[in-house]
Order: C-alpha cells, then sequence, then structure tokens
C-alpha cells in the first residue's frame, strides 16, 4: 500500500460485519441461541424448519479498496451485500460504517443512509424501463430530491464517463447487456456514495464484455477510491478485482485474505479445489517468489523487475530481453531479491501435491 | 316428491327452516332495513346531492350542446388516446349511423352515465387496487368480496340499491360503479404486484420512501395492466346500463327494455347495435392509448 491510501485509511471509516447472524423462517430469534452454541446449518432445516443464511460472519471491508465476497450459489452472498445497506436484516450483529450501526438505524435514518452513504449494481442491470439512460442514471439524486437542473450535468458526466455518450435519450430496452450494465454503473456512481455494492455485476454478461467491464471498474476505481464490496461466483473474476477476498461457503467465511494468500495457502480442500484452475501466474507477485538477496557483496543480474509485477508479466518481460535471471527491486528501487526462469515456472504451474493424480 | 329409496323423510328431503320461521326472518331483516334507511333518509338525500348534480349537468351538457361539436369533441379525445387515423375513422362512422337512426339524444344520455360511472369506478378502484396490493391482509379481505359483487346476479343488488336510493339516475350510476368496479381494483392490485421485484429493490437500495416507489416505479410499471383495467371497467359500465335501465336510467338501456317488453325486433337491435358502437370505441382508443404508455418496450433491441 503507498502511503496515501494508508493516511486516507486513518480518515475515512472502512466497512465492519461483527458476529452476523442471519436466519431465515417464521421465528428466527427463537433459534439464534441454539445457531450460537453451535446447532448446525442441517440439524435447524430438518428439525426447526429454518434456514441459517448466515453464521458468524466477522468481516472488515477497507475503505478505498475493493473487497470482494466470492461463493458459489446458495452461499450467502448476496444475504450478506443486502446487509451492508440494510435491504435484509439480520437476525444478530452489527454493520459499521463511521461508527454507526446500520442495524440499529430506524426507517428514515436507514433511508438518508442508502440515499448518501451507498450504491448499488445489480446482476440483472435492475434500471427502471421507463426511463431513459439519463433518467436512470439521475435516480439516485432524483430520489433525494436534487432539482433536474443540478443533477442532468452530473449524469451526463458520468454517462459520458462508463462510455455512453449519445445514448442519453434511449431506452434501457434498446440497449445490449454491457451497455445496460453500464447505466447501472453510471447510476451508482452518480449518487457519490463511498460505498458500492455490486451484486453479481458482470455475472450475467458476455465473457469479452465482462472483461472489458472489469478493466472500466479498476480504471474508475484507481482514481475514485471507493470503498466496494464485490460479490462474485468466479474466483478468476475475484482475483482481477479484489484487494481483498473474502470466501463464503455455506454461510459461513471459509478464508479471508488476499488474491496471492488464498492461491498459495489455500485454508481447505474446498478452497484448494477453487484455486487449482487459477492461472497463477496472473496472481503471484514477483517479489513473493524471489530468492532473497545473497550474503555480501555477490554481483546482482542487471536486469530489474518490479516486485509487485506478476510472474506473467515478469516472465514476459524477460522473455523479451532474452534474459534468464533478473533482479527483483522494490516500489523505491531497493533490490530485495532475485528471480530466474526455472523459479517462475515452477511457480506458474499447478503444483503436484495438488495435482496427484496427474502425476500418478 | 322425490321417491326415498326408503331412506327416512330426515335424510330425503333437506330439513329445510320451516316456513314461519323463514317469514320472521326476512321480514326482520327487510323492515330493519327499510328502518335503517327511513331514519337516514335525509342524509342519504344530502350525500347523493353532487352525484345527482354531475350527472345532470353531464347529461345536460352533452344533450344540449350541438351534435357537430359533440362529434368533433369525441374525434378529439379519440385522436389524443389512439394516434390512429383508423380509430378515427372508424368513430366518424359509428357515430353518424347513430344519427341517422334517430339515437344521437338516447346515446348523448348513456354515454354522460358512462362517463361518471368510469370516473367514479377508476376514482374508487384505483385507491383500493393499491391498498390490496400492499398488504396481503388486505388481499384476502378484499378477494371474497370482490368475488361476490362479480358473481352476485346484477338485478339482486337492485334491490338495495333501489331501497336506499330510490329510483332514478344515482342508483342507477350506483349500481352500474358496483358492478364495474371489480376489474379496476382487481386489475390494479395485480398490476403494481408484477412489478419486478428487482426494480423494486433498486428504488429501496437508492433510499426511495413508499411515495417515491409508488408514483416513480410501481405506478408507471403496472400502467398497462391498470390500462386494461379501465378498459375492462368501461365495458362493464357499458353492458350495466341497459340492466341500470330497470330502475329509471334514461338513453339507450330505456330502449332496450322497452322493446323487450314489447318485442320491437328492430329497435332492440339498432339501441343494441349504437351501445356496441359505442363500446368498440371506448376499447380502442383505451388500448391504443394504453399500448402508447409502453413506449419504452415496444423498441425491443435484439
Amino acid at each position: 500500500m503507498t502511503d496515501s491510501t494508508t493516511q486516507s485509511a486513518e480518515t475515512r471509516s472502512g466497512v465492519e460485519i461483527r458476529d452476523l447472524y442471519k436466519i431465515f423462517g417464521s421465528n428466527p430469534k427463537r433459534y439464534i441461541d441454539a445457531v450460537k452454541n453451535g446447532m448446525t446449518k442441517t440439524e435447524l432445516n430438518d428439525k426447526h424448519n429454518h434456514v441459517l443464511g448466515l453464521q458468524n460472519i466477522n468481516l472488515e471491508l477497507p475503505p478505498g479498496q475493493i473487497s470482494v465476497i466470492m461463493g458459489l450459489s446458495g452461499s450467502g452472498k448476496s444475504t450478506l451485500i443486502r446487509h451492508i445497506n440494510g435491504l435484509i436484516m439480520p437476525t444478530a450483529g452489527q454493520i459499521l460504517y463511521n461508527g454507526r450501526d446500520v442495524v440499529q438505524m430506524n426507517e428514515q435514518e436507514l433511508r438518508e443512509f442508502r440515499r448518501h452513504e451507498t450504491a448499488m449494481v445489480f446482476q440483472k442491470f435492475a434500471l427502471l424501463p421507463h426511463r431513459t439512460v439519463l433518467q436512470n442514471v439521475s435516480y439516485g439524486l432524483d430520489v433525494q430530491g436534487i432539482a433536474r437542473s443540478k443533477s442532468e450535468p452530473i449524469a451526463r458526466k458520468w454517462i459520458e464517463r462508463v462510455g455512453l455518450a449519445g445514448y442519453e435519450d434511449n431506452y434501457p430496452a434498446q440497449l445490449s447487456g454491457g451497455m445496460q450494465q453500464r447505466v447501472g454503473l453510471a447510476r451508482a456512481l452518480a449518487n457519490d456514495a463511498d460505498i458500492l455494492l455490486m451484486d453479481e455485476a458482470f455475472s450475467a454478461l458476455d465473457p469479452l464484455i465482462r472483461m472489458d467491464m472489469q478493466k472500466v471498474l479498476l480504471d474508475l476505481q484507481s482514481e475514485l477510491k471507493k470503498t466496494i464490496i464485490f460479490i462474485t461466483h468466479d474466483l478468476d473474476e475475484a482475483l482481477r478485482l479484489g484487494d481483498k477476498i473474502a470466501i463464503l461457503r455455506d454461510g459461513a467465511l471459509s478464508q479471508v485474505g488476499t488474491g496471492q494468500q488464498i492461491v498459495l495457502n489455500p485454508a481447505n480442500d474446498y478452497i484448494a479445489e477453487f484455486v487449482r484452475e487459477v492461472n497463477r501466474g496472473r496472481v503471484i507477485k514477483a517479489e513473493t517468489v524471489a530468492t532473497p538477496l545473497p550474503e555480501g557483496d555477490a554481483p546482482l543480474p542487471e536486469f530489474k523487475i518490479k516486485g509487485g509485477s506478476t510472474l506473467e508479466k515478469a516472465a514476459r518481460r524477460l522473455a523479451e530481453h532474452d534474459q534468464r535471471k533478473a533482479t527483483v527491486v522494490a516500489r523505491d528501487g531497493r533490490p530485495i531479491g532475485t528471480i530466474d526462469m526455472h523459479t517462475m515456472l515452477t511457480a506458474m504451474v499447478t503444483p503436484a501435491t495438488v495435482d496427484d493424480e496427474d502425476a500418478a | 316428491m322425490a321417491s326415498c329409496w326408503g331412506l327416512p323423510e330426515m335424510l330425503c328431503d333437506f330439513p329445510a327452516l320451516p316456513n314461519k320461521d323463514m317469514r320472521h326472518m326476512r321480514m326482520w331483516i327487510d323492515d330493519g332495513f327499510r328502518g335503517i334507511v327511513r331514519h337516514f333518509s335525509a342524509q342519504i338525500d344530502a350525500a347523493t346531492q353532487p352525484l345527482q348534480w354531475f350527472l345532470n349537468t353531464l347529461e345536460n351538457l352533452f344533450t344540449n350542446t350541438p351534435w357537430i361539436v359533440i362529434l368533433l369533441a369525441i374525434l378529439a379525445v379519440v385522436w389524443l388516446g389512439s394516434r390512429s387515423v383508423k380509430i378515427v375513422i372508424g368513430s366518424i362512422i359509428g357515430m353518424c349511423l347513430i344519427g341517422v337512426f334517430g339515437l344521437w339524444e338516447d346515446t348523448m344520455t348513456t354515454l354522460a352515465m358512462v362517463t361518471v360511472a368510469t370516473l367514479i369506478a377508476i376514482i374508487l378502484g384505483l385507491p383500493i387496487g393499491i391498498v390490496m396490493a400492499r398488504s396481503n391482509r388486505m388481499q384476502s379481505v378484499m378477494t371474497p368480496v370482490l368475488d361476490v359483487m362479480q358473481t352476485m346476479p346484477s338485478f339482486v343488488y337492485l334491490i338495495p340499491v333501489v331501497v336506499i336510493f330510490g329510483i332514478g339516475k344515482v342508483p342507477g350510476v350506483i349500481a352500474v360503479v358496483i358492478y364495474a368496479v371489480p376489474p379496476m381494483i382487481r386489475l390494479t392490485n395485480l398490476g403494481i404486484r408484477l412489478v419486478d421485484k428487482e426494480v423494486i429493490e433498486a428504488a429501496d437500495a437508492f433510499g426511495a420512501n413508499p411515495r417515491q416507489k409508488l408514483w416513480g416505479v410501481q405506478l408507471p410499471l403496472s400502467l398497462p395492466t391498470i390500462m386494461a383495467g379501465v378498459n375492462q371497467t368501461i365495458m362493464m359500465a357499458l353492458a350495466m346500463v341497459v340492466v341500470a335501465s330497470m330502475v329509471g336510467v334514461g338513453g339507450l338501456g330505456k330502449n332496450v327494455l322497452q322493446a323487450i317488453n314489447n318485442q320491437f325486433f328492430t329497435i332492440g337491435f339498432l339501441n343494441g347495435f349504437a351501445l356496441v358502437a359505442i363500446a368498440i370505441i371506448f376499447d380502442r382508443t383505451s388500448q391504443a392509448f394504453g399500448k402508447r404508455l409502453q413506449k419504452h418496450s415496444e423498441v425491443g433491441h435484439d
């Protein structure tokens, strides 16, 4: 992390989820203590006909970063994101933002919170079909009661930022899926809220358009530094976007960490299974696998590679310049280790331990 | 008498209440009802006064204005609603035929009546439908009430209407409204309930309050269904006008009633066709209007 973000992290608040439980059913409060004392999801379902949606979620979503919550369908990820803006209320637990607990807010406070602090992008876009692109993007501002004369320039600015200039007067039905989600993104950004909730925002898009939208999001984020909570079922997407990744399974957190941590040290077999198919070269960074600097004043390779670049990039640079070894340098140019083609290849291929049956 | 197949009397002929008891019950309910009505007759008259005035004014306006002005006004409404030359030309032909066969004035009386009844049905039906869409309890209460309103033979509820309001235009309008309002309520309820849940969630996520959600999202998106309700209400009002003529409403319905009583075949059909002509004009116009309201969904992408 650069110094500037650490600084802003001190002044800005992230979202903190504490001891969150969600039970679905006719009388959830009745079973909360039993669940806290270890009643399993199956038992609750079979004996009491209640569904355990989320259990014991403790998660910090840092300010100005993209936190990805990943899980398969039914893992509770969409339920979890809806807790952050109070669309779903927990059975027990706290959602803290700026020292306030979303769970304790009354209806009016919650509306104000949603209007000014959060914005949401939906999987199926959820645009208002009777409003034009321009009117859709200014919807959040209309709800806040901001006059058209003020909201329209803001909406136009964001429509242009997401690359939809010229489509202002079209209706959503006239646009392709990718374009509709650009409208959804512009609508959320126009709100100028600190927290951006993205519920499987790109899952309904074609692979190429999805990559395109991921790039749009990353470009915007590098400038806007919003606190983004992104839900996905796709690990590649999680690794591409996430500064921090939380993996959810059956309503409980399975592992939380950076993409590298999860790929290199999967916490359990379930996650290891996921990680197997990942393109490791795009996740693991050169500094992670670099051999530490030799003792003394042994000569270092001339060729230099930034510690933060991925192995794929590093390998490409070495190949392009016809080098076999390089010095890995930190951001300030200080050497932190050396790396060669062999180390990189070993790190990039899936380790044999996870790939037993092929080895046998 | 049914042959009892050897069964005891009790299981053969249904053991009904004795005639004496039935008579007492009927008299008690009927007299009680009349007593209440008599007691409140002044208040009932006062309450229906504005309605009476509204009806008379509109009827006088329709019947006393020169036909050419009314025809142009109708064509203007048809054009504004449908933007279709075909429907406008059809309306001209229909209205001219009505005039040629000497039914213009009766048609105007009926038109005034249907207009008032439809307006009242919309004013009552829309809010009831909205409340019904918002609360499942309200829906479970209203659904059987609407079922009764729609299946009870219309002649039956003419009886209490006549007891309460007497004979004339006002009871006629009230009977028509009772008959015509259920589709308005049902389709408003249905339309709002069918609005995409995701869009409602989006409105919630952006902090829309219930009023903003209703006017900004739910009503505009359910408008096509609500317009189908308006259309049905108009059709049912036109159908009920004939029955309402039994309690003293004039116009085309009265002619039909006389034709039935005297077996005037031609008069009956001419008046019937006049009603059909108005019905088609209303129907095509309101449907075209409903379609135009959804222009955003007509322009599909692929």
